[in-house]
């Protein structure tokens, strides 16, 4: 039943600043099945999108370095070469950006950008690729779909937009797509809309979905597995029900905790003090969340951290999850208002 | 007396067509809306994009022209007052924005930044003016010593924060929000949900909060308008909409709230298709025949909605 199609094994994306290179992405292994939605968590910066780019080959390769593998079907994407990459690329492997805005060719009708992919890859005749196009217009849920594929992208709603996008990652029936923050862009109806939608094609084509999102709201909605990301490592992962239910890592549970609907009203929401470290400034050694629990102290850390396992499929890295408590029992604030930051 | 009281509402825009340029027909934005704010409490108005929040928020600070309706503000209306006489009432009304990449001039310093209310209506020395603004920033949080910093050395919370420390410069009565953590990640929005909460203690602050989330809504605010297509569908206690909500426009946004419980999942999809179901089969219960909803009715006390 678990048929792998995406395994990532020990992935390193390191970018250049300034002559130097530092790991985006450390070490991280993921696979992805068949019929499954993986969610990548994590804050702005925790390396989620490069994980997402590098999967495509999307990353600027004069400034980036990859090491690792990324087997798609037992290819090795990193070894492959452009060409062979672009047959890949948009046949196998489908994306949906995060603003359909700018992600859609403005000057382009709605149509055509279907049936660009459609050029690339089959060899259908144009009466087969616009049939083809308007079935798939008509597959996520756009309610004129020989009126919306003459249409340009800015005479859509963003919603609409984005379900065009979701077309077009899917017009070759791909086997993985990956979704880099589908929702964000958009109001909560549609976004739940847009969730349903996922979800329903992913039944319908068996499809496996890595989403990224910062929400973890999302990911209970429509998540089967969930990988935690903070600076570039995965510092706990396991299915969505487990995770949710019984949430180890120090940041997992503070993500849970900043949620105002997981509060009472009025209460204060939790925030993680600092921020995420920048490439160059990351210290590499020792728990790398560390610095934002600071009255955690230091012994409760590991040295060099690993990946535990908990339970069976549940993973978390350090062992300061064993003794970490709230600044607040409560949960409340960590950070009062006048501290500086 | 209530500290803002916005009674019937309207702001419409022309649609020009044919040869001659002539008025076909309007966009109704905001189509007569009523509600009331008292002291110190924050209003929540949600809806979808496109149903009217903004023009509303805008409307009421008089930066777009009220087609008909007036805006009383601590017993003044606002919509009938001239140019020079509103000057005085910006000073009360502030308005924090939704973008904060887009809301801060790139080219201005913090410094300006924050100092550009007070430069406006008060004469300070450089010196009391740059006490004032380290003030409001160790207020919101920043570091005093950033006042020469510009808008992209910030990261996007921070930057939220900046445009709240310029909106409380000159100590307004009430502030209206516009989707103010929208545009940011859930950790940092806990953190601005969190400082609009203190400052709204210390300095007894009235917040016109505009929003689309419910979550976010229902954490912050006290009473809660809910808008579709220019007009009042449900207004009531923030208990009264999520948990009793009437009008099948509000129960769509309820349905729409993500569950952080994965076991519930089934559950609010079915919730969200019988809503759809609901809206579709029976929307001449809740529109008349021009799709327009109706005024609202009360309720209960607290609670009332637009049905017929």
């Amino acid at each position: 039943m678990n048929k792998p199609i995406l395994q990532i094994e020990n992935l390193t994306t390191s970018f250049q600043i300034s002559n130097e290179f530092y790991p985006s992405v450390d070490d991280v292994s993921i696979t992805v099945n068949e019929n499954e939605i993986v969610a990548i968590v994590g804050e702005s910066g925790c390396g989620k999108s490069a994980l997402a780019l590098s999967i495509l080959g999307l990353h600027n390769t004069k400034r980036t370095k990859l090491k690792g593998k990324i087997n798609y079907r037992g290819q090795d994407l990193l070894s492959l070469t452009d060409s062979g990459m672009n047959k890949i690329r948009g046949k196998e492997i489908g994306m949906i950006f995060q603003e359909p805005l700018t992600a859609l060719n403005p000057l382009m009708t709605v149509g055509k950008q279907i049936e660009e992919n459609l050029d690339l890859h089959t060899k259908l005749s144009s009466a087969q690729k616009k049939e083809r196009a308007l079935q798939l217009l008509g597959q996520v849920g756009i309610p004129k779909p020989a009126v919306t594929y003459k249409q340009y992208p800015h005479e859509l709603s963003g919603g609409m937009r984005q379900r065009v996008m979701i077309s077009i990652a899917i017009a070759c029936s791909p086997s993985i797509v990956v979704a880099d923050e589908p929702t964000t862009a958009l109001d909560v109806t549609i976004q739940a809309q847009i969730l349903d939608l996922l979800k329903e094609i992913q039944k319908e084509t068996k499809l496996g979905i890595i989403l990224i999102t910062h929400d973890l709201s999302v990911v209970a909605e429509v998540a089967d597995r969930v990988v935690v990301m903070y600076a570039g490592q995965i510092i706990e992962t396991g299915t969505v029900t487990e995770i949710m239910k019984n949430p180890l890592h120090p940041y997992t549970r503070s993500l849970l905790n900043s949620i105002p609907s997981n509060n009472n009203n009025k209460d204060r929401l939790h925030v993680i003090e600092g921020t995420v470290p920048s490439l160059d400034r990351l210290q590499r050694t020792g728990c790398r969340f560390s610095p934002r629990i600071p009255w955690i102290s230091q012994h409760h850390h590991e040295e060099n951290p690993t990946l535990h396992e908990v339970n069976p499929g549940h993973f978390v890295r350090c062992t300061c999850y064993k003794t970490f408590e709230f600044k607040n029992k409560k949960g409340g604030p960590a950070i009062n208002v006048t501290s500086k930051s | 007396m209530s500290l803002l009281k916005v009674e019937d509402l309207k702001v419409h825009y022309p649609i020009r067509g044919g040869i001659f340029r002539t008025v076909v027909d309007y966009v109704r934005s905001v189509d007569g809306i009523s509600f009331e704010l008292q002291q110190g409490e924050t209003y929540g108005l949600v809806g979808e994009s496109g149903s009217g929040k903004s023009t509303t928020g805008k409307a009421i600070l008089q930066l777009t022209k009220a087609t008909a309706g007036s805006v009383y503000f601590e017993g003044k209306d606002l919509v009938k007052l001239r140019k020079a006489e509103m000057r005085e009432y910006r000073k009360d009304i502030q308005m924090i924005f939704q973008d904060p990449y887009s809301s801060l001039n790139p080219k201005k310093r913090v410094l300006d930044l924050i100092a550009e209310p007070l430069r406006n209506y008060e004469r300070l020395s450089p010196k009391e003016e740059k006490k004032r603004v380290q003030m409001y920033l160790d207020k919101v949080g920043l570091n005093p010593e950033s006042i020469h910093n510009y808008p992209h050395q910030f990261s996007g919370g921070q930057r939220q924060r900046i445009g709240i420390a310029r909106a409380l410069t000159l100590k307004p009565k009430l502030i209206i929000a516009d989707e103010p953590v929208s545009a940011l990640d859930v950790s940092v929005q806990a953190q601005v949900l969190n400082f609009l909460q203190d400052l709204q203690e210390e300095f007894n602050l009235t917040y016109l909060f505009i929003g689309h989330d419910l979550g976010v809504i229902r954490h912050l605010c006290d009473r809660v308008g809910v808008m579709y297509r220019g007009r009042l569908v449900e207004e009531g206690n923030s208990e009264d909409i999520l948990s009793n909500p009437q009008h099948v426009y509000t129960k769509r946004l309820v349905a729409a709230i993500p569950d952080i419980r994965p076991e519930f999942r089934d559950e609010k999809l079915k919730m969200r298709q019988d809503v759809k179901k609901e809206y579709e089969q029976n929307s001449e219960i809740f529109f008349d025949h021009t799709g327009r909803p109706y005024d609202l009715k009360k309720f209960t006390d607290s609670h009332r909605v637009a049905l017929p």
